[in-house]
């Protein structure tokens, strides 16, 4: 979330969109209702289906499943056209005066320097024309044809209401309807916050519709503002946290990243990540990240890392390729990868294709499960009868079951979507033989150096030589850790501005990142967390609720990242001369010397105005992309491209070209590739999705929780209950192209059959939540159906569009 | 439960009047059910369970999304979800959490034959008290809301319960406490039907021209009252009664035929008891004998 | 004591007593008859609060609710079982009419004026018409409002005017029963027949005349 929950009060329109709050996200959602109350808010939801969430909007209006960048760009267009864009946003805060460079083109679905063999985009041409000083060159009048505001009207130029409709099957005039609404908010007065989550991340081109969306947020001047914002709904309770401290493998704690294994060399990756701003007088923040990195690896390996060793940098893994969840399942079918440990993690219900994880599973030497519960993965190798129908005979691999505490048997803290970070106090204690996962991990790591202690070993120093100052080493504490990722000075620190001060002794909490130092004098875990366990002490357990401005944002309250921030970008909410643009959402402003207000500045807190900074400190422009340049994988503009399986032949925004029917640049692994089902025989499209009642595959092993949702089902419209001649209760046989299972059919009027492309295309609706171990009645694994692609830029598994046949079982 | 006998103002089936000294002062209480707010997350179903430690069976799954299948001794509300579509085509998903409405005038205390296994209380609660239960289930026969239910395991009744325990110490309903979107409040009955006039008037804002508060007058009002957005048919929710009442057949049954039915059946006693007394009884005499015996030495 | 067995509608030759109920039916009438009290006072406790007290009876409320429809089932059993055997007696005929035109003279015992009555007079024929229907009512309502078994199947109107039905057909049951019993208190001799089986000749002559007649013509051609 670039805002937080309690914002969404201040929104005067709510869109959620690729995401179902009420549904997911039922105690956040509160603050949507709270809008409605307290701020008159309307409420638009579009979704495949009308969701818990579309019950109580204003208005709802269909899409069918994983089309939305035809919708949002749409949306783009009309504010285009229709020039609702907050003018003095786009121009200052944005790249939309910036010039492109010669070269950068788009046709017929496909950027410039697309390699159709490697599936690979050369990015090359995608980037900024610069001007004799090293800046980029811009034109604040529009006027130059290659000025990004040119080129977004131009690449949106095709997404038409017409289009629209065509597409997404959304009626011309709800969508006009809902365009209407949302241009509403491009001025100064209104705002509208973007509700997202898993509907738009689980597709193959999932990372570019929340892009989309978030571009559309910025032409209306919502980002940064209070009660707009583009804000991810986060699933777990600590997902955010599991992002935040780097637990992709291609990531670092606090956003940094690993380094690929062309660079060898540690000046270059750091020059890599601290880029030079492109636009005068602009922070570029990432210019700090030597002091985030070697803060980090003095936090890893103490004193075992210095300037002379270039900070452990050849004790880092140095990656060929990002070692997500399906390329890991790929690598044990084809025998790469023999042992596997999943914490907290149910890979046999969470990764596509269950078929597949089955074979890669049985081809491991052993398999460690370490969970609360008795997950499917634990019991793979079992015969569940038609549930889970394998043959143990068969399957060798050893499975190690390692019973975890849960979250309320320990300290700790959460992230949640709105970056606070909350700490919790052990409220029981584990049941059995239960330990904590920091108790197993530290019981791993002891053991593994004292056999690389005893008998050495390729990484050794990386293993014995890390820092492990805990009190006792086979069980660090939630605290001890905390403040590690926290930070603190390893030596007396002088005032930067004045050497004969010591601002921070040694040994002593961090303030915040700003006192971080790239000369190995601090240390710090996780930098965007420096300063949650500061000099004051735990700033994570704080509880004071109150709200002097009345606009929700609680500074007392737990402690937010970064630097206890509510609203990301919040500098955005000002006009250049640093007066906020509604002064009754006031978040920060500038009084002639320095910035403050409701909340912590997004900016240098005494930079003025008048020197132009951006507010957009983190990027080396200094104002917001719309304008992707080479960050996102299938080009700078999000393009629509169709599901990898899909109802339709071909795109309809570039029919004569095949290779941008789908995502062009999506990895695909041979044999999932020969597993995609096609229409003819597979003519529904299915998407899947989670419950209110349950939560993933946790809480069907609770009682409560199964007897309010007991039983398996799938959701169907009237029409094609009608078609298959099946009622509501009855069963129904779901078949993909790499399996099928059977539920109740749940008939409903809230799935229409939509008109696409000149025919009809129904929508089945799987929730997934059951499966073959707990306490509710068993089911299959939704997984059993979906395919194995991933989003182009994520991975992310393209689990909400898909084809299935659905008949009476 | 945990109220003193003095809070409570009505008692079934009992012929000593229930103390009157306390009143409600502060006004009676009331639960207002925003189903404009709700999105149906069964949380208030989930606190009613845990509150009241009670464990319904897992059942299946019937094609929609209302489970448990219906309100049962272990499940004492419920949400209840309804499809509808609207004249102008646009579908509405109306979502009921359904249980004991608490009327002013309840017909489950009025039909219950059992002394004091239900009461009402000065802030409006009806409540059971199951140890005084005898498991007939005329309370069922007798709500305009079909709500009792009858456990198969103890026979006896059950049904929410305001959480009079909780109120009693100053604390809303678990339900209440649950609901993340403030669709269920909990107040005063005054209160909360300001709360609902607010209510009514943003629903108003946003095209539902019969928004309105659902507080029948036909049983004298409720203590759970809703906030429909189509006040004017509300059977449109799962089949809330547009306007309930006690049944006539209940008013009969349990009204004036109580003390008819006595009197008629001691009415037709004291008659024979007088007509004894007049006529003194009918004796067969010597004479009668005497005529028997010469008809059976007749000879035939 | 003789182990000849009671035959009904015949003179004990012993005794000179004419049997008017043999033994089977009279069990199977104290059957009714017991199960009939036990019903009436557990239904009125139930019916009007005022009279819960007479719950205490049955050891408690909770008791009484459970046993009072098996009860009723154990009087609907013996009570068919009986009203089929006695049917034949209880048809109604044109000579009732006169002796129902005449009640006047019944409960003024002056029966001379009536018209010779054989084995069950037309008040007697009522009791038995309106038990009959009573029963049935009463037997198909109560397993409506049976809670613990069958109300779950039915609407809750329907157990609504079942209710109803119970009670007011269980009045209308009370009230003939009422009836009955004061007949038998009132008409002496009368008890005998449903507690010995057997009443006099001189009872039969004066109240069942036409009745008495056809008995002694069968005893005496033996």
């Amino acid at each position: 979330m670039t805002n937080h929950w309690v914002d969404i009060k201040n929104a005067d329109l709510v869109l959620i969109m690729g995401g179902n709050a009420a549904e997911a996200h039922p105690c956040g959602f509160k603050w949507v209702t709270e809008a409605k109350a307290h701020n008159k808010a309307r409420l638009i939801v579009v979704d495949p289906r009308f969701t818990r969430s579309a019950a109580i909007a204003d208005y709802y209006a269909p899409i069918r499943t994983g089309t939305d960048i035809v919708f949002l760009g749409a949306v783009i267009n009309y504010l285009l056209t229709n020039d609702k864009i907050q003018h003095e946003y786009v121009r200052n805060y944005t790249d939309l005066p910036f010039i492109v460079k010669e070269g950068f083109a788009f046709a017929d679905g496909l950027f410039s320097g697309y390699d159709a063999q490697a599936r690979k985009y050369d990015k090359s041409s995608w980037d900024y024309e610069f001007g004799d000083d090293g800046y980029v060159r811009t034109d604040p009048t529009f006027a130059h044809p290659r000025c990004v505001y040119n080129l977004l009207r131009q690449h949106y130029a095709r997404y038409t209401p017409e289009m629209v409709e065509r597409i997404c099957g959304t009626a011309k005039e709800k969508f006009l309807h809902i365009a209407e609404q949302i241009a509403s908010t491009s001025t100064t007065d209104r705002a509208m916050t973007i509700m997202y989550a898993l509907g738009w991340t689980q597709h193959s081109v999932g990372s570019q519709m929340i892009r989309c969306a978030a571009m559309v947020q910025l032409l209306l001047g919502n980002i940064g503002i209070s009660g707009g914002g583009m804000n991810a709904l986060r699933g777990h309770s600590n997902i955010q946290g599991l992002t935040d401290l780097g637990l992709l493998s291609n990531l670092l704690p606090g956003y940094l990243t690993l380094p690929g294994e062309k660079e060898q060399d540690y000046a270059k990756y750091i020059a890599a990540r601290a880029p030079k701003p492109l636009r005068p007088n602009q922070l570029s923040y990432w210019q700090n990240y030597p002091k985030f990195h070697v803060s980090l690896m003095k936090a890893w390996w103490g004193d075992a890392v210095s300037a002379e060793n270039d900070w452990g940098y050849d004790w880092l893994p140095k990656l060929d390729k990002s070692y997500d969840l399906l390329l890991a399942i790929e690598l044990m079918n084809q025998g790469k990868m023999n042992g596997y440990i999943c914490q907290g993690f149910n890979p046999l219900a969470a990764a596509p294709n269950k078929a597949k994880a089955i074979a890669g599973f049985s081809q491991l030497k052993f398999l460690v499960v370490m969970d609360p519960l008795a997950t499917e993965t634990s019991e793979f190798w079992r015969n569940h009868g038609e549930h889970n129908d394998v043959d143990p005979s068969r399957i060798q691999t050893e499975v190690f079951r390692l019973p975890t505490s849960l979250f309320a048997e320990e300290d700790g803290a959460f992230v949640n979507s709105g970056r606070w970070l909350q700490w919790h106090w052990k409220g029981a204690e584990p049941p059995g033989e239960a330990r904590s996962d920091l108790e197993i991990m530290a019981g791993l790591f002891t053991r593994l150096r004292a056999l690389y202690r005893s008998e050495g070993g390729a990484p050794s120093d990386a293993i014995t030589k890390l820092s492990w100052p805990y009190a006792n080493p086979e069980s660090p504490t939630a605290d001890e850790l905390a403040k590690e990722y926290s930070g603190r000075a390893l030596k007396d620190l002088a005032d930067p501005k004045d050497p004969t001060k010591i601002i921070r002794k040694a040994g002593e909490q961090l303030a915040g990142f700003a006192e971080l130092r790239d000369d190995g004098s601090t240390s710090s875990g996780c930098w965007i967390f420096c300063g949650s366990w500061g000099p004051a002490g735990n700033l994570m357990a704080r509880r004071d609720n109150a709200d002097p401005t009345g606009i929700g944002n609680t500074l007392n309250w737990a402690w937010a990242w970064p630097a206890n921030r509510r609203v990301l970008y919040n500098r955005a909410s000002c006009d250049v001369n640093g007066k906020p643009f509604d002064p009754k959402r006031k978040l920060v402003g500038w009084n002639g010397a320095a910035w403050g207000g409701a909340d912590v500045p997004d900016y240098k807190a005494d930079e003025d105005p008048a020197n132009g900074m951006g507010p957009f400190i983190m990027l080396p422009e200094g104002v917001a992309r719309l304008f992707a340049r080479d960050a996102m994988n299938e080009g700078p503009f999000p393009e629509h491209y169709e599901p990898f399986e899909t109802p339709l032949a071909n795109n309809p925004l570039s029919p004569n070209q095949p290779l941008a029917l789908n995502n062009p640049i999506a990895r695909l692994f041979k044999g999932d590739r020969e597993m995609f089902g096609k229409a003819d025989r597979f003519p529904h499209v299915a998407t899947t999705y989670r419950l209110t009642e349950h939560f993933h595959y946790w809480t069907k092993h609770v009682r409560l929780n199964a007897i309010l949702q007991p039983e398996q089902f799938v959701e169907i419209g009237e029409a094609l209950a009608k078609e298959i001649g099946v009622a509501a209760g009855e069963r129904v046989r779901v078949t993909s192209n790499r399996g099928h299972i059977t539920a109740v059919a749940m008939v409903t009027k809230r799935i229409k059959a939509l008109q696409v492309d000149g025919k009809t295309v129904h929508t089945v609706g799987i929730p997934i939540h059951w499966g073959f171990t707990g306490t509710a009645k068993a089911g299959f694994l939704a997984n059993t159906l979906t395919p194995v692609v991933g989003d182009g830029n994520s991975q992310t598994p393209e689990f909400k569009s898909f084809l299935v046949r659905v008949e009476k079982a | 439960m945990a109220l003193q006998s003095l809070d409570i103002v009505r008692r079934s089936a009992t012929t000593i009047a229930p103390p009157q000294a306390r009143g409600a002062p502060a006004g009676e209480v009331a639960k207002l059910i925003d189903v404009s707010k709700c999105i149906g997350c069964k949380a208030c179903q989930v606190a009613c369970m845990e509150w009241n430690d009670l464990r319904d069976e897992i059942g299946s799954c019937l094609g929609t999304y209302t489970n448990p299948a219906d309100l049962s001794d272990q499940s004492w509300t419920l949400m209840r979800f309804t499809e509808h579509e609207t004249p102008q085509g646009d579908l509405e998903w109306l979502i009921r959490k359904d249980g004991c409405m608490h009327c002013a005038d309840p017909g489950c205390l009025k039909a219950c034959p059992s002394p004091g296994a239900i009461v009402q209380y000065a802030n409006g609660i009806v409540d059971f008290h199951e140890e005084n239960c005898i498991g007939c289930g005329y309370c069922i026969t007798g709500c305009p809301f079909n709500v009792p239910r009858i456990s198969k395991k103890d026979h006896k009744a059950y049904k929410c319960t305001l959480c009079s325990d909780r109120v009693s110490v100053g604390l809303e309903p678990a339900c209440v406490k649950a609901c993340p979107t403030g669709a269920i409040v909990f107040g005063s009955k005054t209160d909360m039907q300001r709360h609902a006039a607010g209510r009514v008037e943003d629903l108003k804002s946003r095209g539902f021209d019969q928004a309105g508060l659902y507080d029948p007058s036909g049983v004298g009002g409720t203590h759970v009252m809703y906030v429909l957005h189509h006040a004017d048919q509300p059977e449109l929710y799962a089949d809330l009664p547009k306007d309930p009442q006690i049944s006539a057949l209940v008013k009969v049954w349990k009204g004036v035929s109580k003390p008819l039915a006595l009197l008629g059946i001691a009415a037709a006693a004291l008659a024979g008891f007088l007509h004894y007394i007049g006529m003194g009884p009918s004796l067969t005499t010597e004479e009668d004998e005497e005529a028997a015996r010469r008809e059976l030495e007749k000879p035939s | 004591m003789s182990r000849t067995r009671q035959v009904a509608d015949q003179v004990d030759p012993k005794t000179g007593q004419i049997v008017r109920y043999a033994p089977a039916t009279r069990i199977n009438h104290w059957i009714v008859a017991i199960s009939f009290v036990l019903l009436a006072l557990s239904g009125l406790a139930l019916f009007y609060p005022p009279l819960f007290w007479l719950a205490n009876l049955f050891g408690g409320g909770d008791v009484m609710r459970a046993v009072h429809p098996w009860i009723g089932l154990v009087m609907a059993v013996a009570f068919f079982a009986f009203a089929a055997k006695v049917g034949r007696d209880n048809r109604l005929q044109r000579a009732d009419r006169e002796w129902l035109r005449r009640i006047g003279d019944v409960v003024r015992d002056q029966e001379e004026n009536l018209p010779e009555v054989g084995r069950n007079n037309a008040g007697q024929k009522l009791v038995y018409l309106v038990a009959l229907v009573s029963m049935l009512v009463l037997l198909v309502s109560g397993l409506v409002i049976w809670r613990a078994y069958f109300s779950d199947y039915f609407p809750v109107d329907a157990t609504r005017v079942a209710a109803l039905a119970h009670a007011a057909f269980a009045f209308v049951l009370i009230l003939t029963i009422v009836v009955h019993v004061y007949a038998g208190i009132w008409v002496k001799g009368s008890l005998r027949a449903m507690t010995r089986g057997t009443v006099s000749p001189g009872w039969a002559w004066k109240h069942h005349r036409a009745w008495f007649r056809d008995v002694t013509k069968h005893s005496t051609g033996k």
